[in-house]
């Protein structure tokens, strides 16, 4: 395991010392891996910011969904989530209240997968499907789900959903590099370890870019940019008292 | 053999044919199922479990309680019960067979079940209750064949069986308690999150379980040449008046909890089912028919007068039923996932298809339950020619 | 008597009927013997090698190729190793439509070929996208092109 690790991220940092002569990913681009590298090792995780999403935005959604061809299935209760923007209230069951600055309590916030350190959909799998690299990543193996949904029901974050329908039909651009799903697994956000395996940031990262409102790197290195955020602005994620210990933070100043 | 009189049979192939049929139609449209994937039933992204692990949970509880057969009469020497211990047994058997099945049908990938096998996880549940399922299911098929092999012969079961009869009690009270840690230990669903899930569970199906098995004896009675008595009867009416009682109760202890301490999502689940929340009410009629079915049914076999008149307990036992199976196999599943942890209003209204495989299953079961019953009444008609009809009385 | 040979022609015409039906497969394909399908191994990128090498050698390749894309499968999947190398020390990334499907651009006529012939059905390809566009061209991972199906 600790081999795998060394190499995954000799690789990144290999990728990215090319990748800084050539500067061709903009901004955030490189600072995830750099950091993880000079960790030594690394724990994924994210910060977003709500007040830096403009109205209206949905980039990262976009970006996430044509990158993973994630179907678009019209109609309540068939979106398929890997990125998605919910109100306040419904991220934050417990903080809100009448006198919440209506600067913050309209505006929709961007819900996935918190890539729990304590997972309870890994622990409730009965095939090992889900499964939480060493990195903190929690993902999906398609190969082997068996679609039992018992993960869902685990979920405190609505974070999964459920293939209940070949998703082909209802993708719109088709990405080649990357698979689809068939009917009856069930999917999820995977903080495009695909791309990071690469030394690429998160496809919603990317493609906020300088907005700032999404942030990404390695946790346990304390100088890496998200943790510097971190530093001077208070965070907070949802549902802690539920012991899953989240790592996607959500900036509140 | 069984019953000489053409019209009881006749009666017997026409319920056979039905269920051949009903089978049939479920077969078709899981085919369907299997082409099309779950799509075709009502689940949807917040509501991701329905009529199918719902049904699943309820025959956990029907399998389970043949224990209150086997407990007494092994235990405590009731000797009552001695003649329909069989009958408790084969039901498990029947019940979980059913149970498995409606898991393998609410699978994604159902191709890929054996996964569980392969790449077994015992940090998880699922993995407890195939384990769990699979014994009891090898327990009660070992000890029903034995005994009723036994009693074919005139002879007392042979020795070894006894071991596995007392290993089959605890075991019953395991199915459903891993059935329910299914539920109980899942952070975000606060319906679920409770510590009284294993009991509750327990207790209804100590209720229903038992009205099962004395509609059952009655339609032995009625239809063929055993005669379970009275006494077993009344004495399951008591055993299913407690065990109500105290579903009833667990029930109500829930309900203080979640509206004294006003928490809002241990309250809302209870909203929802009882009063409905924004204009979703689909399960408010089901509810309150299972709670008003409940408290009429515990009067009828709390009130010795009432217990004792076949037809009443009759009455009651079927109320009893039909009650918990809204309670268990409708309302517990669904509910738990209305309101979502993220606050989302879900609807779930089962489709036609899913009906069909739902009654499908269903069906399937009571044609190895008829199997198996035939059996049992074939021997007792060999072993006991004449003391069939109304052995048992005191 | 009259029935019983009634009943034992009705029963010899039952069979021939069966025998004919349960048959059929093989004297209808009697003296068709299906030709062993050639694998078709001429595409650009292959005749652009320098040398004509898999990731394996070629009978290890016809025995073994669905237990090396399960092995890298795990390896990618579960373990997050991406590298594949062979003894020879040449590297691939192990993926399907990256590395096989680069070389192997024909699928109808290397892959589909010889699995229609065996009667196997691989299911990579419910969830896998075929490469739409030979590989030396540099459009080939371009968003957008690739085929369901």
């Amino acid at each position: 395991m600790i081999d795998t690790e060394r190499r995954r991220l000799l690789k990144i940092a290999g990728t990215l010392i090319l990748g800084s002569m050539l500067p061709i990913i903009p901004c955030s681009a490189s600072s995830p891996g750099r950091s993880a590298s000079a960790a030594g090792a690394g724990r994924w995780g994210m910060v977003i910011d709500p007040r830096k999403c403009p109205a209206g935005c949905r980039d990262c959604i976009d970006a996430c969904h044509a990158v993973h061809n994630v179907p678009h299935i019209a109609g309540p209760g068939n979106e398929i989530r890997w990125i998605r923007q919910v109100p306040f209230q419904n991220a934050f069951p417990d903080q809100g209240h009448p006198y919440l600055d209506a600067g913050r309590r309209d505006v929709p916030v961007l819900a996935l997968c918190n890539h729990c350190e304590n997972p309870p959909c890994v622990r409730v799998c009965p095939t090992k499907a889900t499964f939480r690299r060493s990195d903190g990543i929690v993902v999906m193996d398609y190969h082997r789900c068996i679609g039992c949904r018992f993960c869902i029901a685990a979920c405190p974050y609505g974070s999964r959903s459920m293939n209940f329908r070949d998703p082909r039909p209802f993708i719109r651009t088709v990405n080649p590099d990357y698979p689809t799903r068939t009917r009856g697994v069930v999917e999820k956000c995977n903080f495009c370890e695909e791309r990071l395996a690469k030394g690429m940031p998160p496809a919603c990262v990317e493609a906020c870019g300088k907005r700032g409102a999404l942030l990404f790197g390695d946790m346990t290195d304390p100088s890496s940019e998200i943790r510097r955020l971190m530093k001077d602005r208070p965070t907070i994620r949802r549902r802690p008292e539920l012991g899953t210990d989240p790592h996607v933070f959500y900036i509140v100043s | 053999m069984i019953d000489q009189t053409s019209g009881n049979r006749r009666i017997e192939w026409l319920w056979v044919g039905i269920l051949v049929i009903v089978i049939a139609i479920g077969v078709i449209a899981y085919l369907r199922q299997l082409q099309e994937g779950l799509g075709i039933t009502g689940m949807n992204q917040n509501v991701t479990w329905g009529l199918y692990i719902a049904q699943f949970t309820f025959l956990v509880g029907i399998a389970a309680s043949a224990v209150m057969l086997i407990l007494p009469y092994y235990l405590h020497d009731y000797k009552l019960f001695g003649r329909i211990t069989l009958l408790g047994e084969f039901l498990a058997v029947a019940a979980v067979l059913m149970s498995v099945t409606f898991i393998i049908v609410d699978l994604g990938r159902p191709d890929r079940a054996f996964n569980v096998i392969l790449h077994a996880s015992p940090s998880s549940i699922l993995f407890w209750d195939m384990i769990v399922l699979t014994g009891y299911l090898l327990l009660n098929l070992v000890i029903g064949w034995t005994v009723l092999e036994g009693e074919r012969k005139g002879v007392p079961p042979p020795g070894w069986v006894k071991p596995l009869i007392y290993l089959s009690i605890p075991w019953a009270i395991s199915i459903h308690t891993v059935t329910a840690f299914i539920y109980a230990g899942l952070p975000g669903r606060s319906f679920w999150l409770t510590a009284i899930m294993a009991p509750r569970f327990l207790a209804s199906a100590f209720a229903s379980g038992p009205a099962l098995l004395v509609l059952v004896c009655l339609v032995l009675r009625r239809y063929t040449v055993f005669d379970a008595g009275r006494e077993p009867l009344q004495t399951l009416g008591k055993i299913i008046a407690y065990a109500l009682a105290a579903s009833i109760f667990f029930v109500l202890m829930e309900l203080f909890t979640a509206f004294y301490s006003g928490i809002p999502s241990l309250a809302h689940h209870f909203e929802y089912m009882f009063v409905g929340i924004e204009g979703h009410a689909t399960l408010v009629p089901w509810m309150w028919t299972s709670a008003v079915l409940a408290v009429a049914a515990l009067a009828v076999l709390l009130i010795p007068r009432l217990r004792r008149n076949e037809a009443w307990l009759a009455a009651a036992c079927a109320a009893v039923f039909v009650s918990l199976w809204i309670e268990k196999g409708l309302g517990l599943v669904v509910t738990g996932f209305i309101p979502s942890p993220t606050g989302e209003i879900g609807t779930y209204i089962p489709t036609a298809l899913e009906i069909a495989i739902t009654l499908g299953v269903w069906a399937g079961g009571l044609l190895i339950l008829t199997l198996l019953y035939r059996l049992f009444v074939a021997v007792k008609a060999l072993t006991e020619p004449v003391a069939v009809k109304g052995a048992g009385e005191p | 008597m009259k029935g019983r040979r009634g009943g034992l022609i009705a029963i010899g015409i039952g069979l021939a009927v069966f025998l004919a039906l349960a048959t059929y497969p093989f004297w209808h394909a009697a003296g068709k013997a299906m030709p062993v399908p050639e694998l078709d191994l001429e595409t650009p990128a292959i005749r652009a090698l320098p040398a004509r090498l898999c990731v394996a050698p070629t009978a290890e390749m016809k025995t073994r190729h669905m237990q090396i894309l399960d092995e890298w499968r795990t390896e990618v999947v579960r373990n997050g190793r991406r590298t594949f190398e062979t003894p020879d020390g040449r590297r691939f990334d192990r993926s399907l439509t990256r590395t096989c499907m680069q070389c192997h651009s024909n699928k109808e006529r290397f892959c589909d070929r010889c699995h229609d012939y065996a009667g196997v059905k691989p299911k990579c390809w419910d969830c896998h996208i075929v490469p739409e566009t030979p590989s030396g061209e540099a459009s080939a991972a371009v968003a957008g092109k690739g085929t369901l199906k």
